[in-house]
């Protein structure tokens, strides 16, 4: 079973989320959006929402670098796994603070809203509360992790994942016998990845940083043929 | 020179009676769906009044369209791309549905089905959002119609700038006029400049500015961007949706919908051909009177060799070259100059063009003390302050305002003097600086105002963009997925459900 949800189950997500992705994307991009809802209710979403998406983003960033870097890169740097494990709890508790208080204001607004409430898919609830349940797992662990400050356990986390991404068939073994609460949170994680698909979280594909580096502000479309005579000089 | 066409409109407010079959008309074609019951791509506002939605010209409150920056570069208000990317998590210059209206429609069901009463069942106000019933209705698409509120709230009509306008809160100093408004195809789209997604694009051939719907994502920039709020967000799609130009009417050549339902013929359509290079120019102009000049420069003489020329090169087809040639918006706005652009110091250089109301003459003229100008009453002796109007389409530039009032003052006097006088008094015409056939053509356009004048459309041409071949056998307008009949039950990425094809059954 721990073999199955830690060594087998990360596949199956991860192949969900890009097969269902493409599929997505392919067969109805009408769908692609991030739905947003302050046209209908201002109140509540401007601070909620930065708050939650900036937390959010940051303790995505962090799980992804602190996960998939390889550990002698940090002991290149000469940055102890000690040192390292501060790191993570200082900057992700204050960022997971603050995509909690964020996401407990956008769900307060969509349960209890009406014009929010009636309008909200089952996919839409459904993935917020995930989210905020994987939030309070995420910040319980802190308290763990506080327990033993010498970065070993983050260690063997940062194997697993590696493990899984280099195809490692033992990776789930690293955390056959890290506490229960971070189980629970990497099981919740990969199944929010299993379910990302069908869900609105695919705005975050979309995040239009290519707005940036676009030539000028104006779009025009020709839907003539390049048979158009172009002119000379 | 970049040579491009655009289909142009021009509104003649003088004739407007205010009867909205433009928009009704324009809802049952394209809004008429949910998400957007809210939302009007075309709406008659009746002024002065704050509009819809509400203050909307107030550009200090909403950071629609662009500005001109101190080091003289020009960028939407709301922000440069770094700023609006920033704001993508919560836009502070957003409306929320109430600044439209809450959508509503009446419990009609219960007219019949309710059980028996002591008082009439009546039909109550339900909300299109939450379906719950709503105990007062505080606003609708048209909420000021005909002077309706208070002037103390109507007067904070941004138009009013630099006016004293307490007197025209009494009575018998009281003015009214009506505007009817759609997306206005500019130039210089704020909307597509606002757009993270790119998703919003103005065509080369026609200027028809459209939202790809498969690539918006609802991030919302080009509803704040739009000054004029010409882009409603679909709150049920999630997409932004907007006046469409009617494209597929325009591509076969017909006016759009609310031009063709105009029963007072105040809509023209016609090409105007323009210089692209010249947009950016003209949009950055260094003062905001300066703009109205500077687009008319962008415009390109169609009749000129050296312009037709280039057109040609520049694969503008023969018949739009002849079609700019006749096109009533042309002639209003460049041979007559009595058309003009709504708001141009938004710097988006729009290409729906009002020609302004004349009004009857204040009764203190009546009583004797009128300012005549010759045959003709002084245009500043009119109803609507000239400084009104000039607020609205010049940027409060009142000079350019006052020639066209004037010139269609003498038109209406020299066709009197030509039909009940039998006179032909070139005089007036040459005073306003026209002559006796641009007057007698002015007449024929404006007032009689036949079908084949007010709407001189080309035809899309659709060999240059597809080959037939592959159209064959197509499978037409579909909503995604090709002609795939795969998806009919719902979709399982969220989208709305479709209605199953039902096989009849035996009975």
């Amino acid at each position: 079973m721990h073999h199955f949800l830690f060594g087998i189950y990360p596949y199956i997500a991860l192949s969900v989320l890009i097969i269902g992705s493409i599929a997505r994307y392919e067969r109805d991009p009408f769908t692609w959006k991030s739905s947003s809802s302050q046209l209908l209710r201002r109140k509540q979403l401007i601070m909620g929402s930065i708050l939650f998406h900036v937390g959010v983003l940051t303790i995505f960033a962090g799980h992804f670098v602190g996960l998939l870097t390889p550990i002698w890169f940090f002991d290149a740097l000469g940055i102890s796994h000690g040192a390292k494990q501060i790191l993570a709890v200082v900057a992700g508790g204050i960022a997971g603070i603050m995509a909690l208080v964020g996401g407990l204001m956008l769900l307060n607004r969509r349960m209890n809203d009406p014009r929010i409430r009636k309008t909200s898919s089952f996919a839409d609830i459904a993935i917020l509360v995930l989210l905020l349940a994987q939030l309070i797992l995420g910040l319980g662990t802190i308290y763990v992790s506080l327990q033993h400050l010498d970065g070993h356990e983050m260690v063997t986390f940062m194997s697993w994942a590696q493990g899984i991404f280099t195809f490692n068939p033992d990776a789930a073994s690293y955390i056959e016998h890290a506490a229960m609460i971070f189980k629970l949170h990497i099981f919740l994680g990969l199944t929010i990845i299993l379910v990302f698909p069908f869900t609105r979280l695919v705005h975050m594909l979309s995040v239009p940083l290519r707005y940036l580096t676009r030539p000028g502000y104006q779009i025009v479309r020709s839907r003539r043929q390049s048979t158009t005579p172009k002119r000379r000089g | 020179m970049k040579v491009r066409a655009q289909i142009g409109m021009v509104l003649n407010l003088d004739k407007c009676i205010g009867c909205h079959t433009c928009s009704v008309t324009c809802k049952n074609v394209w809004t008429s769906r949910d998400g957007v019951e809210y939302a009007w791509f075309n709406n008659v506002e009746t002024k002065p009044g704050t509009g819809y939605p509400t203050d909307w010209e107030n550009q200090s409150r909403w950071n629609g369209g662009w500005e001109r920056t101190k080091r003289g570069k020009l960028q939407p208000k709301q922000g440069a791309k770094w700023r609006i990317l920033a704001n993508i998590f919560g836009n502070p210059d957003l409306p929320e549905i109430d600044d439209y209206y809450e959508p509503f429609d009446f419990d009609y069901d219960h007219l019949k089905s309710a059980p028996e009463m002591e008082a009439f069942p009546t039909a109550r106000p339900r909300s299109k959002i939450t379906g719950e019933r709503m105990e007062k209705i505080v606003k609708g698409p048209n909420w000021e119609e005909i002077l309706g509120g208070e002037f103390s709230k109507r007067s904070e009509d941004y138009n009013f700038e630099g006016i004293q306008k307490e007197i025209y809160g009494e009575y018998e100093n009281t003015f009214m006029m009506y505007l009817p408004r759609l997306c206005e195809h500019c130039l210089n789209p704020t909307c597509v400049a606002s757009c993270p997604s790119g998703a919003i694009y103005k065509r080369e051939e026609d200027g028809i500015v459209l939202i790809d719907q498969e690539k918006c994502r609802g991030w919302r920039m080009c509803v704040s961007g739009c000054p004029y709020k010409k882009i409603y967000y679909n709150w049920e799609s999630g997409k932004s949706e907007k006046c469409t130009f009617c494209y597929p009417r325009i591509e076969s050549g017909n006016p759009t919908v609310c031009s063709e339902t105009c029963v007072g013929r105040i809509r023209y359509l016609g090409v105007m051909l323009y210089d692209a290079d010249k947009i950016e120019e003209a949009a950055n102009a260094p003062e905001t009177t300066d703009l109205y000049e500077a687009q008319l420069d962008v415009f390109l003489d169609p009749k000129d060799p050296e312009v037709i020329a280039a057109a040609r090169a520049d694969g503008v087809p023969e018949d739009w070259i002849k079609s700019a040639q006749e096109s009533p918006v042309w002639k209003m706005a460049m041979d007559w100059k009595i058309a003009f652009p709504l708001h141009p110091e938004y710097r988006t250089l729009p290409m729906v063009w009002y020609i302004p109301p004349l009004s009857p003459i204040q009764n203190a003229a009546a009583a004797g003390q009128i300012g005549v100008d010759g045959d003709m009453p002084d245009v500043k002796s009119l109803r609507i302050p000239v400084k009104y109007l000039a607020n609205m389409l010049t940027a409060g530039d009142e000079e350019p305002i006052v020639t066209a009032l004037e010139r269609m003052l003498a038109m209406r006097s020299y066709m009197r003097s030509k039909t009940v006088d039998g006179v032909i008094d070139e005089g007036i015409a040459e005073r306003v600086g026209l002559n006796k056939n641009l007057i007698e053509d002015m007449y024929k356009i404006m007032a009689i105002a036949d079908y084949e004048d007010r709407f001189v459309i080309p035809t899309t041409h659709r060999e240059l963009a597809e080959d037939v071949l592959d159209l064959r056998g197509g499978c037409g307008f579909t909503d995604t997925n090709g002609c795939s009949t795969g998806i009919n039950k719902g979709s399982m990425f969220g989208g709305s459900k479709k209605a199953a094809f039902t096989m009849p059954k035996e009975a």
